[in-house]
Formats: structure tokens, C-alpha cells, sequence
């Protein structure tokens, strides 16, 4: 385990190694970026850009910089918000959409769980079809289709929830929630339902019932657990799909996160901002899918033995 | 000449010839059958048409400024039965315009994924060993990484046009044909028709064009219908954020971030563009999920 974990770790770290070197060719290469001679920037940003990126060094020594830099957490200096760093900008969006998130995937979790299993426990009902229609629904309507329908429906129409803004009451944060959660609810409803069925005809099932042990524990206590393991290995592209989701739903929202520094600074042109946040989540969707590597490698004992 | 040649074959005979039935006629049959794709291709069908005729029939260019009809609801009277947005220009025929550009672009974006994927693949599949691991391990890394804020780099720093969407796309689709090619190009080479062609002589790109490649195309073929609404998708999601296609060309995603913003006093130009979009990706998904019914009759 510990021989797989460390090898896992060093496996993560040629990636977010070529994300970097990516992110740093491409911001050269670019015609009217930031680094051309024809752009006029303020003499003070120009300062700054030369004092950071070392433009008067060679090519492959700006790369050793930057790497150091970005290595150390320090992504320059942003080009629209003068005064502020990019870092001091993610650090104040992170928080928020860290929050929208992580609520987010675990209503996913846990919903699409108790609908995928409800809708295989009672396949071919009517039940089993109504939620497998919705999965569908909601695993094909995108989410910025969703979440200006709902806007429209439960804010505008109904006026039951607040259209947009952020931490001033609990209620805000419902729409943008659901309408971030509802395809991954879908997708691990379907996942779920698939897996369980597939649990509930097997020997070890069989065993449970045949010994006496009521319905109730058989599904919580046997089935669920076995059930739940493709569900663990789709949480790593979930984190990655909320967090591209969260983009979107921060912008229709007007939620100060990530996402929205990240659209504007992509609308502006504003490129160390976009580079820092691609990187960052590059980083962050990265190690998560290696934590949910490693869980699965501890709950799954057939991938631990290889 | 064939009565001299066959004698015994008269048509009075028993021995009534049955047709051959390939793969595909049969994969074709089924899906024919399958009610939900049918539909599926029917309305598909139609709205592509619609989108390719309509702007040449409709009376309305869809750049022209109807001043006396800012933000007019759907108006048969007028002509402008999806009514119009807020710069007056009519929406049906925005709309038809957007279909066209949402589907060139998810077609072409997918064409490219589908040459780089099948290629790809069919080599790291059939060359095997050290060839193969190195190229997959490629695509791993590829994999784990944040394409859509790839895709946005991209287009931040180069520019929003067209082509670029086409080829940005289709870089990012392509892993999974990829990995679907090799999958089957693994087991492909192990059969008695590919050593039959190697002990003939056969080139080894000439075994790959001949035999991997044509022989893979079933799973490819699903997820061609299913890598086409994503693409579609990913272009509204870009054009939605201001990053896609445009003005004054139009596709449904730019449409639905315009209709988004007035939603309050002009819902119907959020919701003909989003219906539109949605029935689509629906359409795309029931008919890939057709197909691999029909062509792999086991799954069912």
C-alpha cells in the first residue's frame, strides 16, 4: 500500500510538471500576449513583468524562474486588477467555491446513492423509470441551460428563491447548488443503480439472505458497500466537472469565486490570472483523482493485492 | 450462361438462396426498430434540414434590424414566430443559424477527433509492447488533465475563431477514441485473418489501414454519435461564457447566454434556443445508444 501510494505520487507529478510547462510555452507563443513588444502595458506593470519573469535572461532561464515561482505558489502579478497578485485573488475565490463545490458533490453523492439504489431495488417499476428519466434529463440538459431555467422557474415565476448574489442569507446558495449538483446526481444515479443490480445478484447477497439477515441490513450493510465502488472511482472526473461547471454557475449567479475571476480575466485578456487558475485547478483536480486512487485502492482489497 | 454452368441450381429446386446479412444491415435493422431512435433520427432530420432550408426561404435575414420590433414576442402576423431579441433581429432565423454553426462545429470538431483517435489507437494497439505503453501512457497524462480550461487558454490567447474551436475540440475528444481503437485493435491482432495477411507479406501499415482500422469501426461508429452532442455541448458552453463563436454569427450557445440575460422580460429567447439545444442532445444520445444496442446485441 505504501510502495503504491508512493508510486502514485510520483506519477502525479510529471503532469502537473507538463500543465506548467504548457501553460508557460503557450503564454510566449501568443501573438499580442503579454510579453509582446507591441503591447503597451502601464511602465509599472512592465516593471513588475520584468522583475518577475526576468525577460532580459535567456528563454530556458525565465522557464527555471517560473517554475521556482509557480513552485513557491507565486503566479505574478494580475493585468486587469493592478494592485492585486493572482494569488491573492485565488486565495479570496477559493473559499467560496470550495464551499458551492463540496456542498455540491455531496448532495451528489449522497441523493444520486439513495436514488440510483431505490430505482435497481425495484428495477422495472415505475419508479425505476421515473428516476431513470430524470437521470437522463438531467445527465443531457447542460447546466447553464438548467440553471437559467431554474432562475426562471423558482426565482422570477415563483419567486421562492433569490435569483444571484452570494453570503447574504442561506436561500442563495440553493439554486446555484442544485443546478452545479443535478448531472452529477443524474450520473451517479445511473452508475449506482447499475452497480447495485448487479450486487443484488450475486453469491455473497445470496449468502446474506440465506443466513437470515433481514432485507433492511442485507441492502445497508452488504450490498451498498460493494455497490458504491464505481461510484468511488467516478468521484475523481465529478470533482473535475463541478469544478468546470462552477464556472459557469458563478458567472450566471454572480457568486465571487474562482470561476468568475476566471471568465473575466479570460474576457480581459488577462492572461497570468487564467494561466494561475488553470494551473491551480490543474493541481487540485490532480490530487484529487489520486485521493480517490487511494481510497479505492483501501476499500477495493482485489485492486490492493496486485 | 450461368444454367450451363450450374445445372443443379434450377429455381424449382428447394435450395432458395439466403441472402447474406452483413454486420451493418443487420446492426441497421435493429436499430430501425428501436423506437426511441428512430424518432430520434426523424427529428434530427428534420431540424437539420430546417436549419440548411429555412434561412433561404424565410423572408428575414438573420442580421437585419427590425426597429419597430425590439423584443417583440412570437408574432405569426409579422412573420417573427420565434418573435425577436433585443437588437430586433429575428430569432427563428438566429436560431436556424445557430443550429447550423452548433452542428458544423460539432461534426468537424469530431471529424478531427476521429482521425487523430482512430490513428492513434490503431498504432498503440496493433504495434503492442513497449510502442503501446509509452503511447498510452501519453494519453493518461493527457486525460487527468482540465481540458475545458485548456480549451479556454487556447482560445484566450489565440483568438476566437472558428477553425481554432474545430481543432480545439477535436485535440481534446480524441483520448477516448483512442483508447476505445486500441482496445479493440489489442484483441483484433491476435485473429487468423491478421496473421493470414502478415504471412502473405502485408506491410504493417497496409495491415492497419486494411484490417485493423475497417474492423474497429463498430464502437467507433457509437461513439461518433455520442462524441457530436459533446462537442455541441462544450462550444454553447464556451460561446454561454462569451468565449465561443462571435457576433454577429450566432450559435445556440451564444443565444441562450443572450436569452439568459433577459430571461425576466424575454423568456422566449431563453427558451426556444435552450428546447432546441436540449432536443438535439437528446436526439444524439438515443441514437448512439441505439446503435450500441443494435451492433453489440449481447449488451441487451
Amino acid at each position: 500500500m505504501f510502495k503504491y501510494t508512493v508510486k502514485r505520487l510520483l506519477g502525479a507529478i510529471p503532469t502537473i510538471f507538463i500543465i506548467i510547462t504548457v501553460a508557460f510555452f503557450l503564454i510566449r507563443t501568443a501573438p499580442g500576449g503579454p510579453f509582446d513588444k507591441e503591447r503597451t502595458v502601464p511602465p509599472e506593470v512592465q516593471a513588475n513583468l520584468n522583475a518577475v519573469y526576468h525577460l532580459d535572461d535567456p528563454l530556458w532561464q525565465q522557464y527555471v524562474y517560473y517554475l521556482k515561482n509557480v513552485v513557491q505558489g507565486d503566479f505574478g502579478p494580475s493585468f486587469q486588477y493592478r494592485d492585486y497578485s493572482v494569488t491573492e485573488l485565488i486565495g479570496t475565490g477559493f473559499p467560496t467555491s470550495l464551499t458551492l463545490g463540496g456542498i455540491a458533490i455531496l448532495l451528489a453523492l449522497v441523493l444520486g446513492a439513495t436514488l440510483g439504489s431505490i430505482a435497481a431495488l425495484y428495477q422495472n417499476s415505475k419508479i425505476d423509470y421515473a428516476v431513470m428519466a430524470t437521470a437522463m434529463t438531467g445527465i443531457t440538459i447542460p447546466n447553464f441551460v438548467m440553471a437559467p431555467l431554474l432562475t426562471l422557474i423558482f426565482g422570477v415565476y415563483l419567486s421562492w428563491l433569490p435569483v444571484g448574489g452570494w453570503g447574504d442569507s442561506w436561500n442563495q446558495a440553493v439554486l446555484p447548488i442544485i443546478a452545479l449538483a443535478l448531472p452529477q446526481i443524474a450520473y451517479i444515479a445511473r452508475l449506482t443503480r447499475g452497480s447495485m443490480i448487479e450486487v443484488l445478484r450475486s453469491n455473497f447477497i445470496r449468502t446474506a439472505r440465506a443466513k437470515g439477515l433481514p432485507h433492511r441490513s442485507v441492502i445497508t450493510r452488504h450490498a451498498m458497500k460493494a455497490a458504491l465502488l464505481p461510484v468511488v472511482s467516478y468521484l475523481g472526473p465529478a470533482a473535475a466537472a463541478i469544478i468546470t461547471g462552477s464556472v459557469v454557475i458563478e458567472q450566471i449567479f454572480g457568486i465571487p469565486g474562482i470561476g468568475r475571476y476566471f471568465v473575466q480575466g479570460a474576457l480581459n485578456r488577462d492572461y497570468t490570472l487564467v494561466m494561475g487558475v488553470v494551473i491551480f485547478y490543474g493541481t487540485l483536480i490532480i490530487l484529487f483523482n489520486l485521493i480517490v486512487d487511494l481510497l479505492y485502492g483501501y476499500l477495493d482489497p482485489k485492486t490492493r493485492l496486485q | 450462361m450461368t444454367d450451363s454452368i450450374a445445372p443443379d441450381l434450377t429455381p424449382t429446386q428447394e435450395t432458395e438462396e439466403v441472402a447474406g446479412k452483413s454486420l451493418w444491415v443487420d446492426a441497421l435493422g435493429r436499430l430501425f426498430k428501436n423506437s426511441a431512435a428512430l424518432t430520434s433520427m426523424i427529428i434530427l432530420t428534420s431540424i437539420t434540414l430546417a436549419a440548411l432550408l429555412g434561412p433561404l426561404i424565410s423572408s428575414h435575414p438573420f442580421d437585419e434590424v427590425y426597429w419597430d420590433f425590439i423584443q417583440a414576442p412570437p408574432d405569426f402576423a409579422a412573420g417573427h414566430i420565434f418573435g425577436t431579441d433585443s437588437n430586433g433581429r429575428d430569432l427563428f432565423v438566429r436560431t436556424l443559424y445557430g443550429i447550423q454553426i452548433s452542428l458544423l462545429v460539432g461534426v468537424c470538431a469530431t471529424t478531427v477527433s476521429l482521425l487523430i483517435g482512430v490513428i492513434y489507437g490503431a498504432i498503440s494497439g496493433y504495434m503492442g509492447g513497449r510502442t503501446d505503453n509509452f503511447m498510452m501512457r501519453f494519453v493518461d497524462i493527457l486525460y487527468s488533465m482540465p481540458f475545458m480550461f485548456f480549451v479556454i487558454l487556447l482560445m484566450v490567447y489565440f483568438g476566437r475563431n472558428i477553425i481554432l474551436i474545430f481543432v480545439a475540440l477535436g485535440a481534446v475528444e480524441w483520448l477516448t477514441m483512442a483508447r476505445i481503437v486500441r482496445g479493440q485493435a489489442l484483441t483484433l491482432k491476435g485473429r487468423e485473418f491478421v496473421d493470414a495477411a502478415r504471412a502473405m507479406g502485408m506491410t504493417t501499415p497496409g495491415i492497419i489501414r486494411r484490417h485493423i482500422i475497417p474492423n474497429s469501426l463498430g464502437p467507433v461508429v457509437v461513439y461518433v454519435t455520442l462524441t457530436i452532442p459533446q462537442v455541441i455541448l462544450v462550444e454553447s458552453f464556451l460561446s454561454f461564457l462569451g468565449l465561443g463563436v462571435q457576433e454577429p454569427m450566432t450559435s445556440l450557445g451564444v443565444l441562450i447566454s443572450e436569452g439568459a440575460k433577459q430571461m425576466e422580460s424575454a423568456p422566449w429567447m431563453l427558451l426556444f434556443p435552450a428546447t432546441i439545444l436540449a432536443v438535439i442532445l437528446f436526439c444524439f444520445n438515443f441514437i448512439g445508444d441505439g446503435l450500441r444496442d443494435a451492433l453489440d446485441p449481447r449488451d441487451r
